[in-house]
């Protein structure tokens, strides 16, 4: 396991795109957060937003690239040939995969902790002037605020074992990434046409996007289809089960 | 050249099976939607203006039957608004639209022909007719306003001091009734509080009253009586009460409603003709997948060089490419939006869902725009493809840019109004906006966002950005296709 991780770690680190994907994260979801932060107004009449959802808006795009960063760790292999040498080198095909997502977790989990952090800073420092004051009942730096902060770092790396579980299964880096962001962006869309109520709820609680808006949320809490710690459970168990289908597929199938 | 691609296209079984996946999404996807009204078809009808088109008709008329030609004259010297809530009971606000003036109306049923001429909250005097046309007049906050009746012409004029007269406007009305009702009228529209994005919306119902005298009406002169048109308002918003009082020659008129287009915003049924066409998301996906891998598996395979030394103008290669996915995606979208609309409007009607009608020609336009989107949307998949020889990233780029907008602007509360407008120009999400069946109303006081159906760019306009943004992406590809090996 030792040497399976040390070479994944190697393949990560050579490959020039890795750091550009990470750098691309931190710049791009603090771009749309601080767009964001930047047009939102609180009026004296009260606030209906919530400032945690504001300012970490930027994870939209931001969990595209965690996306990316996923589908490429094996896509690349698949579609270059280079899993045939890897699988020869670490023939525990499930070694190979608990390897990837070990690395992969790393640079992801430190990337979005820098992303997280930045949009909150942001918001932080502007959010106050808009009138997201504490006379208004907004603490920014709350203890919900950094269990938000950490519960939204942990939905970003969850996205990348998700989108590593499903290239597992199709191989195809494109389509791939059209499964992943379908899967993200398909359940708001759809949801948004239906008027039934009850479906409408159920979509916006298996959907991985809606739950992982939830565990932004600091605010009005009771009126969220699901709490934000249960959320992030229904995003863990989309990874677990997209991880569990690449490694039966990797298993079964031959490279 | 185009057959050659044409058989690349078709032999591959999964791009074929991935096609017919995405028409049907097209139009069956937001079919399945179990969704019911809360009234059935007959109580559905929506109330109609002289075009045809779903008007609001609520206010306090005060007037007498008119025959033939002739003037009214009247003085509006006031006009004050006010909300009640149950929070903090009677507030005065100031609301822009509502008015008080004189008007000719064919008769005292809701939606018949009318013109009016009248002072307003905020936007001056205004001579209007018919509910849609809106003529702007001096900027004046109290006037004397008169309406001439010429056969079915009638010319409004407004005056600061009831000695110079500015004409406004000349509208004329065919069909306009010999005899009408002439006379004064106040009403009052939904009041409505943007403060942030979507989610902090509020409307009350509002309140008008006005002072009226130096009245003058050349017909023979009976007395005058109040009508409420559209009776009192009832349900939720209901409580401002209408009437008037008389003192002298001096009048005091309130009223509540609108005399104007109806609008769809967050008190509207929320339900639109594109809700029927959300399987365009999907089958967008699909499309862009493949035409991506249309382009880069060439490149994996090496068949690339194979297909420059049969055609060595690299960019008649990336036009023949371009046609035929872009084809395919027009066809696969036409079939399925051709089915989607006409049935997605009779589910909705049969399940007793109010919709605002939409004309035959503008369904033909929500049809084949929805398929020239994704018809561009796949070709624009293509460009990004040559342009960096990588699926991966070009269907990242065309989902983030296409899809990602319009969820953000569209279906996410937190992003404000502005951001969202500016998202639906700028991006090529703005395309969208061909799938718009409510019509935006200056003289209507709405929350008009992307969230509710309404585009900031018309249909062509927003059509035009992502035409923009994929001719920008062919030349760019064409050029390094030409610079670069394969």
């Amino acid at each position: 396991m030792k040497r399976a991780l040390k070479a994944e770690w190697s393949k990560t680190w050579t490959d020039p795109g890795t750091i550009w994907l990470l750098a691309g994260l931190v710049v791009a979801t603090l771009a749309v957060s601080a767009v964001t932060i930047a047009a939102t107004r609180c009026p004296a009449s009260g606030c209906g937003e919530d400032p945690s959802k504001v300012s970490l808006a930027g994870i939209y795009l931001g969990q595209v690239i965690t996306a990316v960063l996923g589908v490429l760790a094996i896509g690349t292999e698949y579609s270059t040939g280079m899993i045939r040498v890897s699988l020869t080198a670490v023939p525990q095909r499930l070694e190979l995969l608990a390897a990837k997502t070990l690395v992969l977790a790393g640079p992801a989990l430190l990337a979005s902790t820098l992303a997280v952090g930045a949009c909150r800073l942001a918001a932080w420092l502007v959010l106050p002037g808009h009138g997201f004051t504490a006379a208004h009942g907004f603490e920014l730096g709350s203890a919900g605020q950094w269990d938000a902060s950490f519960r939204t770092v942990l939905y970003l790396v969850l996205i990348t074992t998700l989108s590593l579980g499903v290239t597992a299964v199709v191989r195809d880096t494109a389509v791939s990434i059209g499964v992943v962001l379908g899967l993200l962006f398909l359940f708001p869309v759809l949801a948004s046409a239906i008027r039934d109520q009850a479906l409408q709820r159920h979509l916006e609680q298996i959907s991985p996007l809606f739950a992982g808006q939830d565990t932004q949320a600091t605010t009005g809490l009771s009126s969220l289809p699901l709490s934000p710690w249960p959320a992030l459970g229904v995003v863990a168990l989309w990874a677990a089960g997209a991880l569990i289908l690449g490694a039966l597929a990797l298993h079964l199938r031959d490279a | 050249m185009i057959a050659a691609e044409w058989l690349k296209f078709r032999t591959v079984r999964g791009w074929v099976v991935a096609v017919v996946i995405a028409l049907a999404a097209v139009a069956f996807l937001g079919l399945t939607d179990s969704q019911h009204g809360s009234c059935d078809v007959s109580a559905c009808t929506p109330l109609l203006g002289p075009g045809g088109e779903p008007v609001t008709d609520n206010f306090y008329l005060v007037g007498s039957a008119a025959t033939g030609n002739g003037a009214v004259t009247a003085r509006v010297s006031a006009l004050t608004s006010g909300v009640r809530t149950p929070r903090t009971g009677n507030q005065r606000v100031t609301v822009p639209w509502a008015k008080a003036g004189i008007i000719l109306k064919a008769s005292l049923g809701q939606g018949s022909a009318y013109v009016a001429i009248m002072v307003t909250g905020t936007h001056g005097v205004r001579m209007q007719d018919d509910f849609t046309a809106d003529i702007a007049g001096p900027p004046l906050k109290a006037a004397w306003m008169r309406l001439v009746r010429s056969g079915s012409t009638v010319t409004g004029y407004a005056s600061a001091d009831g000695t110079a007269w500015t004409k406004v406007g000349t509208v004329t009305l065919p069909g306009f009734p010999a005899t009408v009702r002439a006379g004064m009228f106040v009403t009052s529209p939904q009041y409505t509080q943007t403060s942030l994005g979507v989610a902090a919306v509020s409307g009350e119902a509002s309140q008008s009253a006005a002072a009226f005298d130096d009245v003058s009406m050349s017909w023979p002169a009976t007395s005058l009586t109040g009508t409420d048109v559209g009776g009192p308002s009832t349900g939720p918003a209901a409580g401002p009460v209408a009437g008037f009082t008389r003192d002298g020659g001096h009048y005091t008129i309130a009223g509540s409603g609108d005399i104007a287009p109806a609008t769809d915003g967050p008190s509207g049924s929320g339900v639109t003709l594109a809700q029927t066409l959300v399987g365009t998301f999907l089958a967008l996906i699909i499309l862009v997948v493949i035409g991506a891998m249309f382009v880069t598996a060439e490149y994996r395979r090496g068949l690339i060089r194979v297909t420059f030394a049969a055609c060595p103008n690299h960019g008649r290669v990336l036009a023949a490419k371009a046609c035929v996915t872009g084809g395919t995606a027009f066809a696969a979208g036409l079939a399925g939006a051709a089915v989607a609309v006409p049935l997605g409007l009779r589910v909705l009607r049969d399940n007793g869902v109010y919709l605002a009608p939409v004309p035959m020609l503008t369904q033909i336009r929500v049809i084949v725009g929805t398929a020239a989107v994704l018809a561009l949307c796949t070709v624009l998949a293509v460009a990004i493809g040559l342009i960096a020889r990588r699926g991966i990233a070009a269907v990242t780029a065309v989902i983030a840019l296409v899809v990602l907008p319009y969820l953000l602007a569209v279906t996410t509360p937190v992003i404000p109004l502005d951001v969202a407008n500016w998202l639906m120009r700028l991006t090529p999400a703005a395309a969208f906006a061909v799938q718009q069946t409510v019509i935006q109303y200056s003289q209507v006081d709405e929350v008009y966002a992307p969230a509710y159906g309404y585009w900031p760019l018309p249909a062509w306009g927003g059509f035009a950005v992502l035409l923009a943004w994929t001719a920008v992406a062919l030349v760019l590809a064409t050029i390094l296709l030409n610079r670069r090996d394969a």
